[in-house]
């Protein structure tokens, strides 16, 4: 909320410059957020004087001004009848911007340059007069800021006021808490006593011959009073009132409708003016409206209601949103001589609902939701009626119309001065905390014990239980005030979840292995499911939709990590980055299943939520290795991924791990693989993750020409079989012998396969088995390959003999002959 | 005799001498075949011990005992001169180029927000706070209503939520996790939270999804004066001792009293700057007592037991540290600010 410093001293002698007021403010809770003058836009005015002033041929009002802005003289048509010769005035230069939005420019009028512009007061926004140009009489020098010259300045504290504190969304209360620190009184604004007797209404008619209000919901609106301002003359409002208003940034209307807002902003109190005369039968019924009836408010608007919008009409129709917006056929308008004006209490919950429904956030909703004072109803009232009489030069007519169906209750709190101490952790006495809380209007009682029975003042809505009075204690005195100090629980952290060990293993492993950290955002484009060709079925379909999103390429959680990562190796390719090693962990979110939905207990807090998934996705393009004087430029392919995924299943410790080509059930989930270039990873038998090459037609959607190798693994899966601590195996003590076998065989038959026999069928002594080279073409035939595997002989028992270990090796062969059906080399 | 023997010892020195001292190669066979001369089989100090039979046996011992001491010098001396060859032909290989770049593994990095959240996370632990993570998309009972947002309350303006159902919220700060825990275990508690947290805003300052870190500290007798003691030990760890901490009274509707925590700003140490909006002060962190609210929604006895909770933005805390002005940078993952990492 903006408050300007000149209104605020109206209520507080403050004496504090601006930008300590603000500090001070800061400290007290209520953050000023922007300090800032609000004659800012009078920079690029200056003192000028008039030099020379030659009436315009073929014009009677243009002047072609000379005009001195202090060492200099510009040149200027001005159309001013007051403009004379030697005359001082207020020049806006080029770049200046005045109020009404108008920018100085240098221009040609009539074939003559204008460089500027003389100023009346209303172009100036410094005062009323529009008549003619602004006289300064007096001893300004030329070229002189008229800011300066004039000693214009008003500070506007820009405060952000958290939701608790609506009593903050008026000046006096602002003023309120400045007179709190600064140990001074508030000054209230002076409401005539004339109200009931001076300048009243004509003969003895009072409100209730003219006007009836009844509340037919009380529980949306305990109280609604009002009065009767008669002769109302509408116009435009005095200087100073519209200068209030625009001081925080509202706009004049009328006088009546100033002053309705004036006294918002002055007291806090949202207040309507209707015109009495459209208002049918002349009375007030506050009552729900019924379920989607319409009605067009003040902005032109047609709103459809629901049975939960509480209305304000007349004896036939709805005439506004009750706190919200009023109607276009009850509003004030030029002709209008009987003004009906509404002081209200409306449930901050019903308007609440209200304005969310509609959509419609008014600075009367914003007060009424967060909760006026319930007590300030007719103060404000009376504030405005006496207002409108004076400003408008109109009668009150007599007695007031209050309808109260719910009076406010008075609350009063105990307040434990050893509780308060130990919470805060001070040492304060009771009297201490009496007066800080008396500072701010709350009452004070102390007991017999010294515990306080404090009493908070109405408006303060925030205020119910110890703890909110504890706050106010800490918040007054000071938070500084409070000594550091340690809690006395013995600290014994855990060592941190399994799950987040796994992680942090993951991304050390990645790091070595020259991959970067990349976080991509959680939701993407509903469009990622079909871009990355998913079955019509895969339970990565099931998303979870976003109602608002900010943007269609962001209107679901992701479902896979692929998405991401492939807009941003797009991205990073559009900035010539083209070789990446990239990884990320994060989580995917899958709609909660049926079976998920059907075991909740239909309580709200246990709903069903999102299956959360966390994924390890690592990708791959371009070189292997960065380019280097001393290295081959070789690109990255199939096996480069593969070692990745295997370097790290291995270092971490997991076993029974095997990679095989994605068979039809698991191709479902890689078919952004390309065929015949992805393998299934599986854990004991159970999917995992997959490692292969992009599918290029998926590249293409993403503008990807290169290929792309992925890695994706299931990390909560994973995470059960990375052993916390292997055991060591001891290490041999007897020399090993190897010995290899070449095969030569269909190139169908999977290496992997191959090997797996070698192991089972060689004994306790064949320790390890690598393949050891592959080759293909002459003089191996065509459809052929040859596999040769070398094979660690060992004993634990004693040094193996050189025989030993060739015809373990021979019997392995021939065992491989019989199973594969293979050649052995010639 | 004598005068033959000082003439070959002459004679081998010399020759040895001279394959050093020419510019040609020093060159290996040269020696072994000088040596071959003196003292091969037919060498002159064979034939020299063989001349020693001529000699009157008076003389022969002396002249022998002579022979063997030039044969054993120059033995040594020969051998030393082909070690001072090898040890030439070695440095002959062509010098390296040292300033060519060697051939240096490559190593990758941890995304900045992963390690600002780790270091806060480290600190924490130290301090003696477990670590627990929860659901990014969350209940409006555990993001909202245990924390003291009711329906229909204007505190939830505070936070732009994104919506999955009228009741299913993507999480908008990670206090949630504090219901979550404290629901799981009986005080005390003293737990962080750190994860992803999203809210519909995007500009300049905001990314709609960001990384936050919760803390909680439940027990007996906990004050607002610990809050103070253990944020303050945090910011010191986190950045120096240097670094001051204002806490001022604001409002969050899950503590009371409510704490918004400013610290010196790191880039002008207060004297105001760009960063710091000419304040001097940056704002880094959330906190406050937990509410007695909070308390009954999970079962806690409030009138025993007294606790605080904290929250700060990931991402906040890596700009400061690594002097990055614009947010968005963390989730562009362009691989040239990856790697600077």
């Amino acid at each position: 909320m903006k408050i300007s410093l000149s209104w605020l001293k109206e209520y507080v002698d403050t004496e504090l410059a601006a930008d300590k007021l603000a500090d001070a403010l800061t400290m007290a809770g209520l953050e000023v957020e922007t300090v800032s003058d609000r004659y800012e836009y009078l920079q690029k005015v200056l003192v000028g004087r008039i030099t020379k002033a030659t009436p315009m041929e073929g014009s009677k009002k243009l002047q072609l001004c000379a005009v001195d802005i202090g060492g200099r003289e510009i040149s200027l048509v001005c159309g001013a009848p007051n403009a004379r010769e030697k005359m001082l005035c207020a020049v806006a230069i080029p770049g200046a911007e005045l109020p009404g939005g108008l920018v100085i420019k240098k221009t040609k009028i009539r074939g003559e340059v204008s460089e500027g512009m003389i100023c009346s007061g209303v172009e100036l926004g410094i005062n009323g007069d529009g008549s003619g140009i602004m006289i300064l009489e007096g001893d300004y020098s030329p070229g002189e800021k008229i800011s300066d010259a004039l000693s214009l300045s008003d500070m506007v504290l820009d405060i952000d006021i958290t939701p608790n504190r609506p009593d903050g969304l008026s000046v006096i209360g602002i003023a309120r808490e400045i007179a709190a620190f600064e140990n001074k009184p508030l000054k209230y604004p002076r409401i005539g006593s004339f109200l009931e007797s001076e300048k009243s209404g004509k003969n003895d008619q009072t409100i209730s011959d003219l006007a009836a209000v009844r509340i037919e919901a009380p529980d949306h609106c305990p109280r609604y009073a009002a009065n009767i301002i008669e002769d109302v003359s509408v116009g435009a409002s005095p200087f100073w009132l519209q200068d209030r208003l625009i001081s925080v940034g509202m706009k004049p209307i009328n006088n009546i409708v100033d002053i309705t807002n004036f006294v918002m902003m002055e007291m806090g109190q949202p207040l309507h003016a209707f015109d009495l005369d459209r208002l049918a039968q002349s009375r007030i019924i506050v009552r729900k409206a019924g379920q989607g009836e319409s009605f067009v408010t003040l902005d032109g608007k047609e709103r459809i209601l629901s049975d939960e919008t509480l209305m304000i009409c007349d004896g036939e129709k709805p005439v506004a949103i009750g706190g919200v917006m009023g109607g276009l056929n009850s509003e004030i308008e030029s002709d209008t001589r009987r003004v009906l004006l509404e002081s209200a209490y409306f449930s901050p919950k019903s308007i609440r609902k209200t304005a969310k429904a509609l959509g419609l956030n008014t600075e009367s909703a914003y007060r009424f939701e967060r909760g006026i004072d319930p007590c300030g109803t007719l103060a404000a009232l009376k504030r405005a009626a006496a207002l409108m009489v004076e400003i408008s030069d109109a009668r009150l007519v007599n007695g007031t119309l209050d309808e109260n169906p719910k009076p406010f209750q008075e609350k009063t709190i105990h307040l434990s001065v050893r509780e308060s101490n130990r919470l805060l952790g001070v040492d304060f006495s009771g009297d201490e905390m009496a007066a800080l809380l008396e500072s701010i209007a709350f009452s004070v009682e102390k007991k017999e014990d010294g515990d306080l029975s404090i009493t908070p003042p109405s408006f303060r809505v925030d205020v119910h239980r110890p703890v909110d009075i504890m706050e106010e204690i800490a918040r007054l005195s000071g938070y500084d005030k409070i000594p550091e100090t340690f809690p006395a629980i013995p600290g014994q952290a855990s060592l941190p979840g399994k799950h987040r060990q796994t992680r942090e293993k993951i991304k050390t492993r990645l790091i070595g292995f020259g991959f970067s950290e990349a976080i991509n955002y959680s939701f993407v484009s509903s469009e990622s499911c079909d871009l990355l060709n998913m079955a019509a079925d895969d339970r990565r379909r099931d998303v979870v939709k976003i109602l608002n999103p900010l943007s269609s390429q962001q209107d679901i959680m992701r479902t896979s990590l692929v998405h991401g990562m492939l807009e941003t190796v797009a991205r990073n390719f559009s900035r010539q980055s083209k070789d990446l090693k990239l990884f990320e962990t994060g989580k995917i979110f899958m709609a909660p299943t049926e079976s998920m939905v059907a075991k909740s207990d239909g309580q709200a807090k246990n709903a069903p939520l999102p299956e959360e998934t966390e994924m390890l996705l690592c990708c791959q393009t371009g070189l292997r290795f960065h380019r280097a004087w001393n290295q081959k430029e070789v690109e990255c392919d199939f096996y480069d991924m593969k070692g990745v995924a295997e370097g790290l299943l291995t270092s971490l410790g997991v076993e029974g791990v095997s990679f095989s080509a994605l068979s039809d059930k698991e191709e479902d989930r890689g078919r952004y693989i390309k065929a015949g270039h992805g393998a299934g990873i599986s854990l004991d038998g159970e999917f995992v993750g997959l490692v292969g090459e992009a599918e290029p037609d998926v590249l293409k959607k993403y503008d990807i020409s290169s290929p792309v190798f992925i890695f994706e693994i299931n990390v909560d899966l994973l995470g059960r079989s990375v052993p916390d601590i292997k055991e060591t195996a001891p290490l041999p003590k007897f020399p090993s012998v190897s010995r290899d076998i070449t095969v030569i065989v269909d190139q169908q038959i999977e290496a992997a396969r191959i090997l797996d026999a070698i192991r089972e069928c060689s004994d306790e002594l064949a320790e390890d088995v690598q393949i050891f080279d592959v080759f293909r073409g002459a003089p191996i035939p065509e459809g052929k390959i040859s596999l040769t595997f070398r094979v660690t002989y060992r004993s634990s028992q004693r040094t193996l003999e050189d025989e030993e270990a060739t015809m373990i090796n021979k019997k392995i062969a021939d065992a491989l002959m019989k199973m594969f059906n293979i050649d052995l080399p010639v | 005799m004598e005068k033959s023997i000082k003439k070959i010892e002459e004679h081998a020195l010399a020759e040895l001498k001279s394959v050093f001292a020419g510019k040609g190669k020093a060159n290996r066979e040269i020696v072994e075949a000088l040596y071959t001369r003196f003292l091969g089989r037919k060498g002159e100090i064979t034939r020299l011990l063989r001349e020693i039979s001529s000699l009157s046996p008076e003389q022969r011992p002396i002249a022998g005992q002579k022979i063997n001491e030039l044969k054993k010098k120059i033995d040594g001396d020969f051998k030393k001169a082909l070690g001072k060859i090898d040890a030439m032909a070695e440095g002959e290989e062509e010098a390296l180029d040292v300033s060519l770049p060697g051939r240096a593994p490559e190593a990758g990095s941890l995304h900045p927000v992963s390690r600002i959240s780790a270091r806060i996370c480290d600190i924490f632990r130290r301090l003696g706070f477990d670590i627990a993570e929860g659901p990014e998309v969350e209940n409006d009972y555990y993001n909202f209503e245990a924390l003291n947002f009711p329906a229909n309350h204007p505190a939830r303006d505070m936070q732009d939520t994104f919506f999955v159902s009228d009741n299913v919220v993507l999480r908008t700060h990670t206090s949630p996790l504090q219901v979550r825990v404290m629901e799981k275990q009986p005080p005390p508690v003293q737990v962080i939270a750190p994860g992803k947290v999203y809210r519909c805003d995007s500009d300049l300052t905001h990314t709609p999804m960001f990384h936050q870190v919760e803390g909680l500290l439940v027990g007996e007798n906990v004050s607002f004066g610990d809050l103070k003691g253990i944020l303050a030990s945090f910011i010191h760890q986190m950045f120096d001792e240097r670094t001051s901490l204002r806490f001022r009274p604001s409002f969050f509707p899950f503590t009371e009293p409510s704490a918004e925590v400013d610290i010196l700003c790191v880039i002008c140490r207060g004297k105001g700057c760009r960063v710091c909006s000419r304040t001097g002060w940056l704002e880094v962190l959330g906190s406050g007592m937990v509410h007695p609210a909070v308390f009954e929604h999970v079962g806690y006895d409030a009138s025993k037991y007294t606790g605080f909770a904290f929250g700060m933005g990931v991402e906040r805390m890596a700009m400061l540290k690594y002097g990055i002005d614009d947010i968005r940078k963390f989730f562009d993952n362009d691989s040239r600010f990856l790697r600077q990492f």
